[in-house]
């Protein structure tokens, strides 16, 4: 019995991986053969799909589109939700419970009820099929759960702490940047992954607030077939792109991840 | 110098501080003592200036500094948890006040050195706070206050969470360091004896009022009423109610004192008498031998090694006795008791001390 303990979790890892290898496998291959039937591993083994993406603009476009709404969803929800966590967890004020809860309930909302508002208010103000529509409006999600969680980071370090560094001098501003945000990095660094994760997957509000200078790549990769016919393998490609930028993020906030679950935030 | 001038202080509809004026002299030790919630921290809050009093004002060597904010003020704070900045080296911890004074490097340094000597911190400069022991750490916080060289040093029950080898090095140290530069020096603390053993004043503090200012000993000996008498009193003070007629105290439970010489000019009437635990006595003291023993029926028994404390249920109170050396009672057991009645507070029905022992007969 001792020897087959490895037998249960590698079994659970190639179900997991099983889609992935699947994903990877069939970027390798020609659409031929793929149609084709069913092989392991590819036979007529071929990047050109990968050398097709990243040389044609229309499809690293949408990675370079995707890309600039994310980071700039990712900036505008921490610098917008630091403040804004820091008053939650340090100040009373009137309603301020109520106001934390309601901040969830904007994530109770499908993203689709909001996609014609903001389609209307953006196509009026002229920021239609631009990166910070798509931006703006993953903000609306984005900053509640970022408020959320950093409150709860920040919750972790004693009033005290603050309060020792006005004594010892610090005006609010060197403070907040030079002693509070190194305590709490790790939750800023879950953070930025939460909001990245949503950001980079969230596909009907990015598709809908773009037509075509700033189509994102899940977008791009819907179009399944061309005139060229289906185009498989350039498809499989571009999937294996778009997990890539996910696996560095987790990659980076590893170890910070677990302090955040613990915590009960995320 | 400070000074509080009818400081109160509302938190929602709770009133945490209650009409406080004091006025603390520069190079003063004063002594905040008094239970937990008794508003201690609430107090040196106001004094610091992290809070704003709701009534009142603060001031500041003749100045009104009601609302100024804590960074213009010369104030250095040590909390009872460890607060130090978990990111930062000891070092620059230490060197944190002086570093936003702009001292210069040269300063920072030898003064760094200089408290990281004092408080023998000296081989944990490199490291972070939260690798150092709970008593490194404290001595860390105290280290930053000390270089400050602030006007006032807020000590809110620095040594309580330290052991007691520590406590008593640091006990008898800070003081020395901080009155060297004529600083008003506040120390919180739960502990009668630590207030007794730090001297200098003592504020006893019940309920958000201070009960009592004056010089510790004198407040200790001669408190203003029970309340004090009861805050400034470990183990807690015994009490009764008696009735005073002619030269008897007639106890609630029936049983008789002589009223001692010097109590004799009491009128005749209802009093509360109280007296601390070491005025209860096994045997008679010599001058009060007239008095018949009191029946007092044991429940518990704690031995500390040199005294033991019995607690003992006697004419329906319940007192507590130190003796001196191992008493080993049981629950239960019948002990015959002598109150040494040279020493007794008297306080009237409002419990204001109307009769306190003098100083010579006070021990």
């Amino acid at each position: 019995m001792k020897n087959f303990r490895w037998f249960v979790p590698t079994l659970y890892i190639l179900f997991l991986m099983a889609p992935i290898y699947w994903l990877l496998n069939m970027s390798f291959k020609t659409t031929n053969e793929i149609l084709g039937g069913f092989s392991l591993w590819p036979k007529d083994f071929t990047i050109d799909s990968y050398v097709e993406i990243l040389t044609n603009p229309v499809w690293y476009n949408g990675y370079i589109n995707s890309l600039s709404y994310v980071l700039l969803n990712m900036i505008i929800s921490v610098s917008f939700a630091l403040p804004a966590a820091y008053a939650f967890s340090r100040y009373r004020f009137l309603g301020d419970k109520h106001l934390f809860f309601w901040l969830l309930t904007n994530r109770m909302a499908p993203p689709a009820v909001f996609a014609l508002p903001f389609l209307q208010l953006y196509s009026s103000m002229g920021l239609f099929d631009t990166p910070l529509a798509v931006a703006l409006a993953h903000a609306l999600f984005n900053i509640p759960l970022s408020v959320w969680i950093l409150e709860g980071f920040m919750s972790g370090v004693p009033k005290e702490i603050d309060e020792t560094a006005y004594i010892d001098g610090y005006s609010f501003p060197r403070f907040f940047v030079k002693i509070f945000m190194p305590l709490i990095a790790s939750g800023i660094g879950v953070t930025a992954f939460f909001v990245f994760m949503f950001s980079w997957v969230e596909l009907l509000l990015a598709k809908t607030l773009t037509s075509v200078a700033a189509k994102p790549i899940a977008a791009v990769m819907t179009r399944t077939s061309s005139t060229a016919g289906y185009e498989l393998g350039l498809l499989a490609a571009a999937g294996v792109l778009t997990i890539i930028p996910g696996a560095i993020v987790i990659w980076f906030v590893r170890n910070h991840i677990a302090k955040g679950f613990a915590m009960g935030r995320v | 110098m400070l000074e509080l001038r009818n400081v109160s202080k509302r938190v929602g509809a709770e009133l945490h501080i209650r009409d406080v004026s004091l006025k603390l002299e520069p190079g003063s030790l004063n002594v905040l003592l008094g239970p937990t919630l008794s508003g201690k921290t609430s107090l040196m809050r106001l004094m610091a200036g992290l809070d704003r009093p709701t009534e009142g004002s603060v001031w500041v060597d003749g100045k009104d500094a009601t609302g100024v904010p804590v960074q213009k003020r010369n104030v250095a704070m040590v909390y009872q948890q460890f607060i130090n900045y978990p990111t930062l080296t000891v070092y620059e911890n230490i060197a944190s006040p002086l570093r936003l004074s702009g001292a210069s490097k040269a300063e920072i340094d030898a003064e760094v050195q200089k408290a990281a000597k004092l408080m023998q911190l000296t081989e944990f400069l490199d490291r972070t706070p939260l690798s150092l022991s709970g008593g490194q750490q404290q001595r860390t916080a105290l280290a930053r206050a000390v270089v400050k060289k602030a006007d006032l040093v807020l000590l809110d029950e620095p040594l309580a969470n330290l052991d007691y080898k520590l406590r008593e090095e640091l006990r008898e140290e800070l003081p020395k360091i901080f009155a060297e530069s004529g600083t008003v020096f506040v120390y919180a603390t739960t502990e009668p004896t630590e207030a007794l053993l730090l001297g200098g004043n003592t504020a006893t503090l019940n309920e958000g009022r201070v009960t009592q200012f004056a010089p510790t000993v004198e407040a200790f000996r001669n408190p203003v009423d029970i309340t004090t008498a009861q805050t400034f009193s470990d183990p807690p003070m015994n009490t009764i109610e008696v009735t005073k007629t002619k030269n008897t105290f007639n106890l609630s439970g029936g049983a008789q004192l002589i009223v001692p010489k010097g109590y004799w000019t009491l009128e005749d009437g209802p009093y509360t008498i109280g007296f601390r635990a070491h005025h209860l006595k096994m045997s008679s003291p010599a001058e009060t031998t007239k008095n018949e023993p009191l029946k007092a029926v044991v429940l518990i028994t704690e031995i500390t090694g040199s005294e033991s404390f019995v607690h003992v249920n006697c004419t329906g109170q319940n007192w507590v006795m130190i003796a001196r050396g191992v008493h080993n009672y049981d629950p239960g057991d019948a002990i015959e008791l002598f109150i040494d009645t040279r020493h007794l507070l008297v306080f009237d029905a409002e419990g204001t001390t109307i009769h306190s022992a003098t100083e010579q007969q006070a021990a």
